[in-house]
């Protein structure tokens, strides 16, 4: 028997092996490896994400533009829809019994205990026809989220549009924050300003029970954050302006943009055609957005932003304070309009000084004075000098807010082009170039390209004989006042006595007998508006008619820039509508004499192109 | 009989206390499982909840103990035999009377309580082979003894099989632990565990490499030594023919003698991530339950895995996972180690026995409890197939308690009496 009696140690040995397996494999599961956390935390917690409400958007006078609405889903939950009366709900909500099946399958497919939607987006009456009858059908319930809507028909390209966030955007870091589902400002100031828009997202965290039912706060909502509504944006957008200003445009393709040059606040911000904004919202958007953008004329397009085209005889303005800053005129000095040099607009005076010059807007002076700051005889051969001279002018003219983005708020904002040397260098050779190569720029055609923002911007320039604030949208977020990018003044190396020796010509051309802006003259009512012209030549048809202004003259409040494709001569179109907009902006009503234009103005352009000069 | 001090005495008070703090814990741990954090007022005494029910199991124990201490050690010996015959016949009559429950007809409904014969079997089964063997001796390798043995200790998991409760049948393969202390031949259990060892190999290893292996192995051991061969060629032949009979083998045994169920549960052992939402499903939660508890658990009552129902059954069965899950890797090490130190304490007062019967008995009880430690928290950290068999004095269910309870003090009960005699003579 003591044989037998020793087996008992191999009994307790096989007793100690197991529980030392045991311990060893809990100590690798409970202690070693965190990966059974992580499982049991993805088991139970459920990230609820409360989305903020998005910030509001005020026009100039504090009056609401873009709000948010409502908008109703009719959800369900399949495990708790008893003995359903299909024909009476169908016949309610005008749906084919069909989908009804189909999206309760859809739903029960999903989760048989979690609310999934049946019919989103519900109409005013289908909201009506199943709301007093909810008590009916138990398992159906209402749920309201919030959509963008709009006061107005105005200012669609500015504002820009919310819709829902796309694959391609998770994908980008930029919305790493974002989850499938959640609402963006897609364009315009809903998309540039986004992040003060959006507020703040409110995150809580549930346990649920393996069925998904809730089980209350995570550790007491120690995680928890509460959502914070974004903030409201103050547009300097001036409601009647931006109204008469589309309105005038309407039927045109082109651009306007109104803005106070003393603080490049924008006033009005037209890209015609343009369509509805509200029809970049709530249900269906993404079939009316494809209808937009397979539209011929496309509406969606945001020429003042977008568009480049040559300045034409407006930019004359740029390349006279060049020049005189430069010191190889002076605002005395004449030229002969001289049509072997190239062709002028017309026949007139002599532009025995920068007055005359601006008023005719006369081709061969301007030739004269781009040609004496471009041929300075900085080197014998004529192709050096030219390219020594037009890299000088480039230098100059960037200043203006050319050939870059002006940094307006809003996304998409194209530089537009100022060419340099190295730009006919690669075109032609090197010195295989000279002046007769380049004189196009003298006059704003050729190879130069602006937007009609940057054009208002040149005007502004002028209106304050030297500086500009970078032009944008709003002037306040919430209470915080502009962006710190659109408070720094930026003052151009050219001194403003410079600036001011232009003014009179340009009031000339408004207002002086024979001024090619004659039109625009709102000196019957006792403001002086100052202006030039433009007929920009297009080789693919009709010219573009361009008026760039400002007024009061001697104390500017206004500049208005008209772009109007293929309208022919600036003076017949843009001018009359850039003067009916600073007399609304300036008196806030129309001189009754000049209704009319109000009436005339809207229509096609071709309208214009009877009366050609 | 004796005076009640000087019989108290004679308790071996280190297994009672041993027993009493399991079931405390037990306990506790049943209540957490039970408990619900949306109505937390409810009281300890809700009878429709588990931990109330468990309180009454618990006090019916206690009567229960008082009872068994009281009858005289004598009647377990003298009656094991009619026991275990009324015991054969409830197992019968069992599956024909009983309603099905969770697909099995084995619990029989007496008003408001139900019992599980099968429970019960375990202790009477472990009376009636320690009675037998008394009167034979293992070591003389007599046939017919043998039979006798193996059929008193087959006939009740026979029965049970056929109720279809085959978790509770395996736990008779525990008496064989009691049957090597008695003598029998250590090569039984050497076998049985190489053919395990087998068994699990063909099913993880690809079969021809393990024939080869194991051929090499022979062939190392006999093969270059002529003289070896000549004299155990038939016994080595066979071996080998047994061993590849058993590799090819396991496939049939799997896809044709084992239920769908079974060969499932099988499956998940060796890959749990192979059906995840299926039957992985119960292995899976209860490995995430008690592998977030950490080092030292998640708190009384702050499980989440088990509270919010991702563990099945998880007051009965799977109660060790809310151990792990609330008290962590602290909590599961007192477990184990009480359960240890039980273990330890039975084998000791078994062989303080001056009787086979009750040193048999002492050797059964260990081997039961020890088997069922084995494969429930085996399977619950994902080491042993998912079996449907209690953690003894932690699970919630009344005929387990009991059952085990009775196991444990029908051996006390012998061992108080035992010093008694001494003390008589």
């Amino acid at each position: 028997m003591q044989y037998l009696e020793g087996r008992k140690f191999v009994v307790m040995a096989i007793f100690l092996a197991v529980a030392v397996v045991f311990a060893t494999r809990l100590f690798y599961i409970q202690v070693l490896d965190g990966s059974y956390k992580l499982a049991a935390d993805r088991n139970t917690l459920q990230r609820i994400v409360q989305t903020p409400y998005r910030g509001l958007i005020y026009d100039r006078a504090g009056k609401l533009l873009v709000q948010n609405t409502p908008v109703y889903d009719l959800m369900v939950v399949p495990r708790e829809v008893k003995t359903l009366d299909t024909a009476r709900f169908c016949q309610l909500l005008q749906l084919p019994v069909e989908d009804l099946r189909a999206g309760l399958l859809a739903a029960k497919t999903y989760s048989r205990v979690k609310a999934s939607p049946l019919v989103p987006n519900l109409s005013t009456p289908e909201l009506a026809a199943i709301q007093d009858n909810l008590m009916d059908f138990p398992g159906f319930s209402i749920k309201a989220r919030m959509a963008r809507s709009y006061q107005d028909t105005i200012m669609a390209h500015a504002l820009g549009y919310v819709g829902p966030v796309t694959p391609a955007h998770l994908e980008k870091p930029k919305y790493a924050k974002y989850i499938a589902g959640d609402n963006l400002g897609i364009s315009g100031l809903e998309s540039f300003y986004e992040q003060q828009l959006m507020g703040q997202r409110g995150v809580q965290y549930r346990m649920v029970n393996v069925r998904g039912i809730e089980k209350g706060a995570f550790r007491g909502g120690e995680f928890d954050t509460l959502s914070r509504a974004g903030q409201d944006l103050h547009l300097s957008i001036d409601r009647e302006l931006q109204r008469l200003a589309e309105q005038l445009m309407a039927g045109k393709r082109g651009s306007v943009v109104a803005l106070d040059p003393k603080t490049g606040e924008i006033l009005a911000f037209v890209s015609a055609p343009s369509y509805n904004p509200n029809k970049l919202t709530g249900k269906g958007l993404g079939n009316r957005y494809m209808e937009l953008l397979r539209n011929p004329e496309r509406p969606l397009f945001d020429r003042p932003l977008m568009a480049t085209y040559p300045p034409g005889s407006v930019f004359k303005l740029v390349n006279e304070a060049i020049a005189l800053q430069a010191g190889v005129v002076t605002p005395t000095t004449g030229f002969q309009c001289n049509w072997k040099l190239v062709r002028c607009t017309h026949r007139h005076e002599p532009p025995n000084n920068v007055n005359i010059a601006i008023k005719q807007s006369c081709n061969p002076y301007f030739y004269q004075v781009m040609r004496a700051m471009v041929m300075r005889g900085r080197s014998t051969r004529k192709t050096e000098d030219a390219a020594l001279g037009l890299a000088d002018w480039r230098q100059q003219v960037v200043n203006f807010g050319l050939a870059q983005h002006l940094g307006v708020d809003l996304p998409g904002e194209r530089m537009g082009l100022i060419p340099s040397p190295n730009f006919y260098n690669k075109q032609y050779g090197k010195n295989h170039w000279n002046f007769r190569t380049v004189y196009s720029l003298s006059i704003g055609q050729g190879e130069i390209g602006i937007t009609g923002l940057q054009m208002a911007n040149i005007l502004a320039i002028i209106a304050n004989r030297g500086w500009y604030y970078t032009p944008h949208f709003v002037r306040s977020i919430g209470k915080q006042g502009p962006l710190p990018q659109f408070q720094v003044q930026h003052r151009l190396p050219i001194e403003p006595r410079h600036f001011e020796a232009l003014v009179p010509g340009m009031q000339e051309v408004v207002d002086g007998r024979g001024g090619t802006a004659n039109l625009a003259s709102l000196a019957d009512v006792g403001i002086s508006v100052a202006g030039k012209t433009g007929t920009v030549q297009n080789y693919h048809g009709e010219d573009h008619a361009t008026f760039a202004g400002f007024a009061p003259a001697e104390d500017p409040k206004i500049v208005v820039a008209v772009f109007i494709e293929n309208a022919g001569f600036g003076g017949l179109s843009a001018a009359p509508l850039a003067s009916l907009l600073m007399e609304k902006y300036l008196r806030g009503k129309v001189a009754p004499w000049r209704k009319r234009w109000e009436n005339w103005l809207p229509g096609p352009a071709d309208r214009f192109l009877s009366r050609r000069h | 009989m004796a005076s009640p001090a000087r019989y108290s005495r004679s308790i071996d008070w280190v297994t009672v206390g041993l027993y009493a703090l399991m079931v405390l814990l037990g306990w506790l741990n049943v209540y957490a499982a039970s408990y619900s954090p949306e109505a937390p007022a409810a009281s300890l005494f809700n009878f429709e909840f588990n931990y109330g029910k468990q309180l009454v199991w618990i006090g019916t124990s206690v009567v229960l103990i008082v009872v068994l201490l009281v009858i005289d050690y004598k009647a377990y010996d003298t009656f094991a035999f009619v026991l275990y015959g009324v015991m054969i016949a409830l197992l019968i009559v069992t599956p024909l009377i009983a309603r099905p429950i969770a697909g099995s007809r084995s619990w029989l409904e007496l008003g408001p309580v139900r019992l599980q014969p099968a429970e019960f079997a375990k202790f009477i089964t472990a009376l009636a082979v320690s009675r037998y063997m008394a009167g034979i001796n293992l070591r003389n390798q007599n046939w017919r003894d043998q039979l006798v043995l193996a059929g008193l200790t087959l006939l009740p998991p026979v029965l049970i099989v056929a109720a279809n409760e085959t978790g509770q049948a395996l736990v008779f393969g525990a008496f064989l632990l009691a049957y090597f202390r008695e003598g029998m031949s250590p090569l039984i259990l050497l076998v049985l565990a190489a053919a395990a060892l087998i068994l699990i190999l063909a099913l993880l290893v690809p079969k021809l490499w393990l024939v080869a292996a194991f051929t090499l192995i022979l062939l190392l051991i006999f093969g270059f030594n002529t003289r070896v061969l000549r004299h155990h060629l038939p016994l080595t032949l066979s071996v080998w023919a047994v061993v590849i009979g058993m590799v090819f083998g396991v496939d049939y045994f799997f896809n044709s003698v084992l239920h769908d169920y079974q060969r499932k549960r099988i499956e998940v052992l060796i890959n749990p991530s192979a059906d995840p939402l299926g039957v992985g499903w119960n292995v899976t939660q209860s490995k995430i339950a008690i592998g977030s508890g950490g080092f030292a658990g998640k708190g009384f009552l702050q499980g989440t895995q088990t509270k919010f129902d991702f563990v099945p059954e998880q007051s009965t069965d799977f109660i060790f996972c809310t151990v792990g899950e609330e008290w962590g890797w602290l909590g599961t090490m007192t477990v184990i180690g009480l359960f240890v130190a039980l273990l330890g304490r039975i084998v000791y007062v078994a062989e303080r026995q001056k009787s086979v019967f009750g040193r048999t008995y002492g050797y059964c009880v260990a081997s039961i409890i020890f088997f069922h430690f084995c494969i429930n928290i085996g399977m619950t950290i994902g080491l042993a197939p998912v079996v449907g068999i209690p953690l003894p004095f932690f699970s919630y269910g009344g005929s387990s308690l009991w059952s085990f309870t009775t196991l444990l003090f029908i051996l006390l009960a012998i061992d108080a009496y035992r010093k008694q005699d001494l003390e008589r003579y």
